[in-house]
């Protein structure tokens, strides 16, 4: 189906700060900018995916959108309302529309609940019909998501890891949620188990028209299930991009060095890898200037003092770059 | 170090027969079933398979490392010709590091925290090397330098935690060169680590290799690592090898149906996939070792299987000239 162009997500300047605090009245002496200024839509029915490597703020950006961790700064729209505070109160109307999916099936489960108990766990706190209701709807959302009924009674041990994360994500969809924040929901999982769950949440949108903002940094998993891919670099978006164009032409000097690490899946066609040290800079010591530069081929002078800014190009591409 | 790019043809370790089991709540039964397979110097061999396999398994007992619940019922490893397996602790320890080692997939917790990386590389080199502490300490620069770990001296003097994942890595993998083995044998080494520090990892072990000629036995889970670094696969499923054959072999007419589809079940190998496209997947779970089904292990979730696939399990044999697989399923275009 095709994404509706209203978005129904609408992040502007999402900053999570965390201070650092040292001496012996902890006093605060810096702050990790784990999310630092990060902007974008997500239109209904559609798949954005966030992708970048461990610290990029991609895992932070989803926690604070569903009010995980508290934002330190930004705007966040929600079908044209905006979310103030993430307190209580604004948060549970709006729950009730975003859900998330975890990385690890083992421990975003607890072990003590029966299956169906974790998957009426939403329709309870949010008092959605009656008690009957609430049981057949259970029985429904397994089905749906490809578990058996008559396992409602198990626990989440007794189950492998592709059907916790079947267990994970009817619990998401128990509401009739608009967005689902996946964050690495098949990272854990077995490559053919793998291909199950990404087959799940491809049919789930098709039927239901769901959005998902997925969190990634498996370019393979990307390139399957995303429309449009906003590459993280240190808390920052770099480019942002109709799925097919970032894949065909990647824009900003970051997303081109991530496509060319991604082992190549044709022996005759070996990359030779170069074994040069290159390591990130952490959130905590960001470069001055582009969060890239220090690693960047294409570096000027500029570069190290300026930071670029997300401009448009051509097929609706925008890429953080003086030089490109 | 002497440059050696070509393989030779004597295998430096070989395995028969081999069989491990784990002593269970209720009894024993096979995590590893009759691997059969040996490594000349210059290979690599990937062994390849999703979680319980068997592939690390395999591994630890290569070094004799396996936990204390599982067993070698039987086989043999020989190393250079010496049954390994037949040997007391003392020459066990002897030909760890000096034959044989290792590079785990956590750097973290395979290196000694406590321990500053130049002391427990040192260590290691003392223990096999008649030399003096500075006589190791400058190997342990030496390897450090030949990993390109950047400022090698600075390095030897840092404690683990200090370093980044990929430094960590590096310093794993100097750790295992340090007394020139002949055989390294490495369990998804780039698993934990981003892509484009796995990307200068796999990097660092082609170009070792090139220039050590070390025979190379690695586990991974992750097919994009095997076309980038193997010369032969083996491909593992419930225990047992179900193909072998030759990188290109392998990648370019699959036998066995569990290879078909793990093949066509990662994401992202086609051309660009449209959003709503399906992967094929594999239905279905691995079934649990200790209740595995009569026939083929992989028949309940094979596509083509067979009365037969369920009743009897298929022999390992050559179905086209050095392609190996575990199949009723006969070559019709051979």
């Amino acid at each position: 189906m095709q994404p509706d162009r209203t978005p129904l997500l609408s992040v502007e300047n999402l900053e999570v700060h965390f201070p650092i605090r040292a001496g012996v009245l902890q006093r605060q002496v810096g702050a990790v900018k784990a999310v630092d200024g990060v902007s974008f839509s997500l239109n209904r029915g559609e798949t954005l995916s966030l992708v970048g490597e461990s610290g990029c703020g991609k895992s932070t950006t989803g926690l604070a959108l569903m009010g995980l961790v508290k934002p330190t700064g930004g705007r966040v729209q929600f079908d044209g309302q905006e979310i103030r505070g993430f307190n209580r109160a604004a948060l549970k109307s709006y729950r009730r529309r975003m859900q998330i999916v975890f990385q690890d099936p083992f421990s975003s489960l607890n072990p003590r609940q029966r299956v169906k108990d974790i998957i009426r766990a939403p329709l309870d706190i949010h008092k959605v019909g009656t008690p009957a209701e609430r049981e057949t709807r259970v029985a429904e959302l397994m089905e749906r998501v490809g578990l058996r009924p008559d396992q409602a009674d198990n626990f989440a041990h007794q189950f492998s890891g592709g059907q916790r994360q079947r267990i994970g994500i009817a619990r998401a969809l128990a509401l009739n949620p608009d967005v689902i924040v996946c964050d690495e929901p098949v990272s854990a999982l077995d490559v053919s188990v793998q291909a199950q769950i990404l087959n799940l949440l491809s049919d789930l949108q098709r039927d239901l028209g769901v959005s998902y903002l997925s969190i990634s940094h498996d370019l393979g998993v990307v390139e399957f299930i995303s429309h449009r891919v906003a590459v993280m670099y240190l808390g920052k978006i770099v480019e942002i991009a109709p799925k097919t164009r970032i894949f065909a032409e990647p824009g900003h000097p970051y997303t081109e060095l991530l496509m060319r690490s991604a082992p190549s899946r044709d022996p005759r066609k070996r990359h030779s890898f170069s074994a040069t040290n290159d390591d990130i800079p952490s959130a905590t010591k960001k470069p001055s200037g582009c969060p890239f530069h220090t690693r960047c081929p294409l570096v000027t002078a500029v570069c190290k003092t300026t930071e670029p800014a997300l401009t448009a190009r051509e097929g609706g591409q925008m890429v953080a770059c003086h030089n490109r | 170090m002497s440059e050696m790019n070509t393989a030779t043809h004597v295998p430096v370790l070989e395995v028969s027969g081999l069989d491990i089991e784990i002593r269970g709540v209720n009894g024993a039964f096979a995590v590893v079933s009759d691997m059969n397979f040996s490594v000349r110097a210059g290979e690599t061999l990937c062994i390849v398979g999703e979680s319980g396999c068997g592939k690390s398994m395999t591994a630890l007992s290569l070094l004799r490392l396996l936990p204390d619940a599982a067993t070698i019922a039987g086989g043999k490893v020989l190393i250079e010709g010496q049954d390994f397996l037949a040997m007391d602790q003392r020459q066990v320890e002897d030909f760890r590091g000096e034959k044989i080692a290792m590079i785990f997939q956590e750097p973290l917790t395979a290196l000694n925290p406590v321990l500053r990386i130049g002391e427990q590389i040192a260590e290691s080199v003392r223990q096999h090397r008649k030399c003096s502490r500075r006589e190791a300490d400058a190997r342990a620069v030496d390897v450090l330098r030949l990993v390109q770990m950047p400022d090698p001296e600075r390095r030897a003097s840092q404690f683990p935690h200090e370093l980044s994942g990929g430094m960590r890595q590096r310093a794993m993998i100097a750790l295992a060169l340090a007394c020139d083995p002949k055989i390294i044998i490495a369990d998804e080494p780039t698993t934990a680590l981003d892509v484009t520090i796995q990307a200068q990892i796999l990097g660092l072990i082609s170009d070792l290799q090139k220039r050590l000629g070390t025979a190379q036995i690695l586990i991974t889970h992750d097919l994009g690592v095997v076309s980038e670094v193997a010369d032969r696969v083996i491909v593992m499923y419930a225990g047992r090898k179900v193909e072998e054959a030759s990188i290109f072999d392998l990648f370019d007419r699959p036998f066995h149906p569990y290879t078909i589809g793990l093949m066509g079940a990662v994401p992202g190998a086609g051309a660009s996939s449209e959003a709503g496209d399906r992967l094929a997947d594999i239905p279905g779970t691995v079934p649990p070792l200790w209740n595995l089904p009569k026939g083929c292990a992989f028949a309940p979730r094979c596509p083509g299987a067979s009365a037969r696939c369920l009743e009897e399990r298929p022999p390992f044999e050559e179905k086209r000239p050095g392609h190996w697989a575990a199949c009723w399923e006969h070559d019709d275009a051979a």
